[in-house]
C-alpha cells in the first residue's frame, strides 16, 4: 500500500492534474480555491511545464484553449464569479471541441456573494454556462480520494470526447483534509492520438483549423448535431454513481458532493433507527444517472433530494423518474447554511413517517 | 467505531493546528479522518474554529450539528457552541480565559481546564492549544498520544524541532490534568 | 501573346507561397489583401510557414484560415493575444502570430493584449487599425477619430463623452515586455515597403530574440467610410497619418546593439 498524505481537497486536485500528465495551468487568484495553483505553482517547474498567473479568468480560459488546440493536456480552475467570467471560452472550447480541465471549487452567490461552500452552480456547470446549447462533462468528487481520482478522469474522458470537463466540487469539499492514496496514472488503451492538433502544417500541405464558425448552409447543425451524438454517447457509456443501501429502501435520497457526504451520516443514523433509506450519489453530473434513478425506484420508492441550494438538481431526478414522487430540502447558500446530518436526518424521519 | 470534536478559538492561536494534528495522527494510526476548518476572511485575530471526524471505517460527513466533544477556547466560542454539545458528550473549557464553568448543563461532562496559565507554567502562552488536545486525546482514546508526537514532528519544520519537548509536555500536562478531574 | 513567349518571360510578381490561391471576400478597396500578402511575404522570407500557427481573432480578419497556408486557431474577440499565449507556451520553437482589428484588440481586447506584450510572449501580432468596426456595419471604434461619423457616432466622435482615438503602438512601446512595436500604412507604395520591413522585423523579434513584436497597420474600409476606394485610400493620408504618426516606436534589439 502506497503511503496515505493528508492534503486538502484542492491539493489532491492539483496532484491528480500533474499526475495525469497536465503541463499547462492557467489561472487567476479566487477564493476557495487558490490551493490549486498555489501548489501547481510550486511543483511545476521541476516537471519541466508551464504556469501562468493571468491577468483576468477571461484570459486563462483563452490560454487554455490555445494550449488544447495545439495537442497540450490543460487546465485552469477558480470558483464560481470567476468561472462566470470564463464562460465565453468555455463556450468557444465546446464548439471547437478541445478538451481542457475546468476546476470550479464552488462558493456562494449569486454576485460576490461569500466565500462559503454552494451547489448553485449545478444549473450553470451542466446545462452549459455559455451561449450555443453545448454541454461539458461534468463530475461531481466528494471526497479528497475522488478530487485526485476524477480529476484524472476528467482528463481521459475531455481527451476521448474532444469535450471540455469539468470537476464540480465546493469549498468543503477543496478546504477539506483527509487521507489520500495517490497511484500512478495509467492513460486508457483507447485514447486516441491528437491528429487534429496544432502543429503547424509541416508537410502535409493542408492547413488545419481549430474553430467554432460555421457560416455555409447547414454547416453549424451538423456540427451541433455532431456534438449532440456524442453527449448522447456519453449517457450510455460514461455515467457514474454511487449507491449506499439502496437495496431495500424505501426512501432514497440523493445528492452529490459535499451534500452527499452529509446525507451520508444522515443515511447511517436512519439505518442505526430501523429506517429503511439508501443514498444515491451522481457521480458524473453530466451524462446524469437517469436510468439508475429508474432502476432504484421500480418498486415505488420515494426520493429526497438535498442540495445546498433552492432546488436545481432535483429537476434532473424529476424528469428523469416523472412517476415517482420526489421531495426537495435544499439550503439557501451563505455562512451557516451548510446543512447537518441531524437535520438532513430530521427530514429523511420526516418523509419516511409520512410514507407509513 | 465513529467519533468526532469541534475545536473554537481565536484564529493564528492553533485551534486550526490542533485540529489537524488530530485528524493526522488518527490517518496515521491506519484509520480514517476529516478535517474540515472554517474561518473568517481575517488572516489573523478572527474566529476559528474546526471539525474532526475520526473512524475505524469510513467518514460520512466532515460538519457535525451537534459534535461528541468540543474543545472550546474562547468566550466567544463558549457562547456560541457549548449549547450544541451533544448530550452524554465531553466540552473541555478553558477556563484561563472562560469564566462560565458550564455548569448551566448536567447532561454531558464539562471539564474546565486553565490551559492558558498550564502553558504559561510550561513555558509559552502559544502551547495552551497543546494543553487542550492532550486532554481530548486521554478522553476519547481513540488516538494513541505516542502518535499525536510523531504527527507533530512531522508537520513542524526542521528548524522547529527544538520546541517539540515543550509541545510534548504541555499533551502530557493536558492528559494528566484530564485524569485528575476525572477521578 | 503566344505560350511560348509567356515562357520566356521571367517572373517578377507572384503570389506568396504561405498565402492560399483563393479569391478575396473583402470589399473593394479593402487593404487587408495587401497586408495579408506583407504578412505571407514575411513568413516566405523566414521559411516559416510549414511550422506556423496563427491566431484569428473576430471581424473581417477571422477568415485568416482560408487566404494562409497554415494552422489556425480561432480566438473569440479580443482575447487572441492569450489564446496565442497557450499556443506558444506549448509550442514554443513554433511562430505564432495574431492578426486582429481595432475593435478586438483595442477594445474588447485591451487588457489580453497588454498583459501579453507584459509577458514578453515571443508571439508577433499584426494589428489592422481602420478607425471602424469593419464586419459589424461601421460603428465606433476605439479608434475613431475626433468628429468622425460612424453608424454609432452619427453626429461625429464627441470625445468629451467617447474618448479619445487610442494610440495601441505608442502605448504598447512603454511597457518593459514589449521588444518592437511600429506603426505603418500601405497607401502608397513606398508605404508599403516600410510596412514589409516593418512586419518582418516583428517576425524576427519573434523568431530570432524570443521577443514581442507589435506592427500597427493603418488600413482603409471604403464601405464603412461611405467612401470610393481612391478617396478612402487618400484619407489615411489626410486625416489618420496625422493623428497616428509611423514610425518605429521601439526596437529594443536595436537599441541594444
Amino acid at each position: 500500500m502506497t503511503k496515505r498524505l493528508f492534503v486538502k481537497g484542492n491539493e489532491a486536485v492539483a496532484m491528480g492534474a500533474l499526475e495525469a500528465g497536465c503541463r499547462y495551468y492557467f489561472g487567476y487568484p479566487i477564493t476557495p480555491q487558490s490551493d490549486i495553483p498555489e501548489y501547481i505553482a510550486r511543483e511545476m517547474p521541476a516537471l519541466g511545464g508551464e504556469f501562468i498567473q493571468a491577468e483576468s479568468e477571461i484570459a486563462s480560459i483563452n490560454m487554455l484553449l490555445g494550449a488544447s488546440a495545439c495537442g497540450a493536456r490543460a487546465m485552469t480552475s477558480s470558483s464560481s464569479p470567476g468561472i462566470s467570467l470564463k464562460q465565453e471560452g468555455i463556450s468557444y472550447m465546446a464548439g471547437s471541441e478541445c478538451p481542457g480541465l475546468i476546476v470550479n471549487i464552488c462558493r456562494s452567490g449569486p454576485g460576490l456573494g461569500g466565500i462559503d461552500a454552494s451547489q448553485a452552480d449545478y444549473f450553470q456547470a451542466t446545462k452549459g454556462g455559455g451561449h450555443g446549447g453545448y454541454h461539458l462533462i461534468v463530475l461531481a468528487p466528494s471526497s479528497v480520494q475522488e478530487m485526485y481520482d476524477l480529476t484524472m478522469l476528467a482528463f481521459d474522458l475531455s481527451d476521448r470526447y474532444r469535450v471540455p470537463a469539468m470537476i464540480l466540487a465546493d469549498a468543503v469539499i477543496g478546504q477539506m483534509k483527509e487521507a489520500l492514496e495517490p497511484h500512478p496514472y495509467v492513460a486508457p488503451d483507447d485514447l486516441q492520438p491528437k491528429d487534429w492538433a496544432l502543429i503547424g502544417p509541416g508537410e502535409r500541405g493542408v492547413n488545419k483549423v481549430v474553430k467554432s464558425l460555421y457560416l455555409g448552409d447547414g454547416e453549424l447543425e451538423q456540427h451541433n448535431l455532431k456534438l449532440h451524438r456524442k453527449y448522447a454517447e456519453m449517457q450510455e457509456k460514461e455515467v457514474r454513481y454511487e449507491g449506499y443501501e439502496l437495496d431495500d429502501a424505501e426512501l432514497v435520497v440523493t445528492a452529490y458532493g459535499s451534500t452527499a457526504r452529509i446525507a451520508h451520516t444522515a443515511v447511517r443514523m436512519a439505518r442505526q433507527q430501523g429506517y429503511k433509506v439508501g443514498l444515491l450519489r451522481p457521480i458524473t453530473l453530466f451524462p446524469f444517472p437517469k436510468e439508475a434513478y429508474k432502476h432504484h425506484t421500480a418498486a415505488g420508492q420515494k426520493v429526497l433530494c438535498v442540495e445546498l441550494n433552492t432546488g436545481q438538481m432535483v429537476d434532473d431526478v424529476r424528469l428523469a423518474v416523472p412517476c415517482v414522487e420526489v421531495e426537495f430540502y435544499g439550503r439557501a447558500p451563505g455562512a451557516g447554511s451548510l446543512p447537518t446530518p441531524e437535520e438532513l436526518f430530521a427530514q429523511i424521519r420526516l418523509h419516511c413517517e409520512v410514507r407509513s | 467505531m465513529n467519533h468526532d470534536v469541534f475545536m473554537a478559538g481565536f484564529g493564528g492561536k492553533g485551534v486550526l493546528l490542533i485540529g489537524n494534528l488530530l485528524a493526522y495522527a488518527t490517518i496515521l494510526e491506519g484509520n480514517n479522518a476529516s478535517y474540515f476548518p472554517a474561518y473568517g476572511v481575517e488572516k489573523r485575530g478572527g474566529a476559528a474554529n474546526c471539525t474532526v471526524v475520526m473512524s475505524d471505517t469510513t467518514v460520512g460527513s466532515p460538519v457535525v450539528g451537534e459534535p461528541e466533544a468540543a474543545i472550546l477556547m474562547n468566550p466567544a466560542a463558549m457562547t456560541q457552541f457549548y449549547p450544541r454539545v451533544r448530550r452524554g458528550g465531553l466540552a473541555l473549557i478553558n477556563s484561563s480565559l472562560i469564566e462560565d464553568d458550564g455548569s448551566s448543563r448536567t447532561d454531558l461532562t464539562a471539564i474546565a481546564i486553565p490551559a492558558n496559565d498550564m502553558a504559561l507554567e510550561i513555558g509559552d502562552s502559544r502551547l495552551v492549544n497543546m494543553v487542550m488536545l492532550g486532554a481530548y486525546i486521554e478522553y476519547s482514546k481513540f488516538v494513541r498520544p505516542e502518535t499525536v508526537k510523531e504527527a507533530l514532528k512531522e508537520v513542524l519544520p526542521e528548524r522547529n524541532h527544538r520546541f517539540l519537548p515543550f509541545n510534548y509536555t504541555a499533551l502530557e500536562a493536558g492528559a494528566a490534568y484530564l485524569r485528575k478531574a476525572l477521578a | 501573346m503566344s505560350i511560348e513567349n509567356v515562357e520566356a518571360m521571367k517572373q517578377v510578381f507572384s503570389r506568396p507561397a504561405s498565402l492560399n490561391a483563393v479569391q478575396t471576400h473583402f470589399c473593394p478597396g479593402c487593404q487587408h489583401g495587401v497586408i495579408h500578402r506583407l504578412v505571407a511575404q514575411a513568413m516566405d522570407a523566414f521559411d516559416i510557414q510549414a511550422q506556423t500557427i496563427g491566431v484569428a481573432s473576430v471581424g473581417c480578419s477571422v477568415f485568416l484560415y482560408g487566404y494562409f497556408g497554415i494552422d489556425v486557431i480561432e480566438a473569440p474577440h479580443g482575447r487572441a493575444p492569450a489564446v496565442a499565449t497557450g499556443a506558444k507556451r506549448v509550442h514554443p520553437q513554433r511562430p505564432v502570430f495574431t492578426y486582429q482589428g481595432d475593435g478586438d484588440l483595442a477594445a474588447i481586447g485591451t487588457s489580453e493584449i497588454i498583459h501579453c506584450a507584459n509577458r514578453g510572449e515571443p508571439i508577433t501580432v499584426i494589428f489592422v487599425n481602420n478607425t471602424t468596426y469593419g464586419m459589424t456595419g461601421g460603428q465606433m471604434a476605439p479608434t475613431t477619430l475626433p468628429s468622425q461619423k460612424t453608424s454609432t457616432s452619427p453626429y461625429g466622435r464627441n470625445t468629451s463623452k467617447d474618448g479619445y482615438p487610442i494610440r495601441m503602438t505608442e502605448l504598447l512601446a512603454g511597457l518593459e515586455g514589449t521588444a518592437y512595436a511600429a506603426r505603418v500604412a500601405v497607401d502608397t507604395p513606398q508605404h508599403v515597403l516600410q510596412a514589409g520591413k516593418a512586419i518582418k522585423k516583428a517576425f524576427q523579434t519573434q523568431l530570432r530574440d524570443n521577443g514581442f513584436g507589435f506592427v500597427e497597420v493603418l488600413s482603409t474600409c471604403p464601405t464603412n467610410w461611405g467612401m470610393n476606394p481612391v478617396d478612402a485610400n487618400a484619407r489615411v493620408a489626410e486625416e489618420m497619418i496625422p493623428y497616428f504618426p509611423l514610425g518605429v516606436f521601439k526596437d529594443a534589439a536595436a537599441q541594444g546593439e
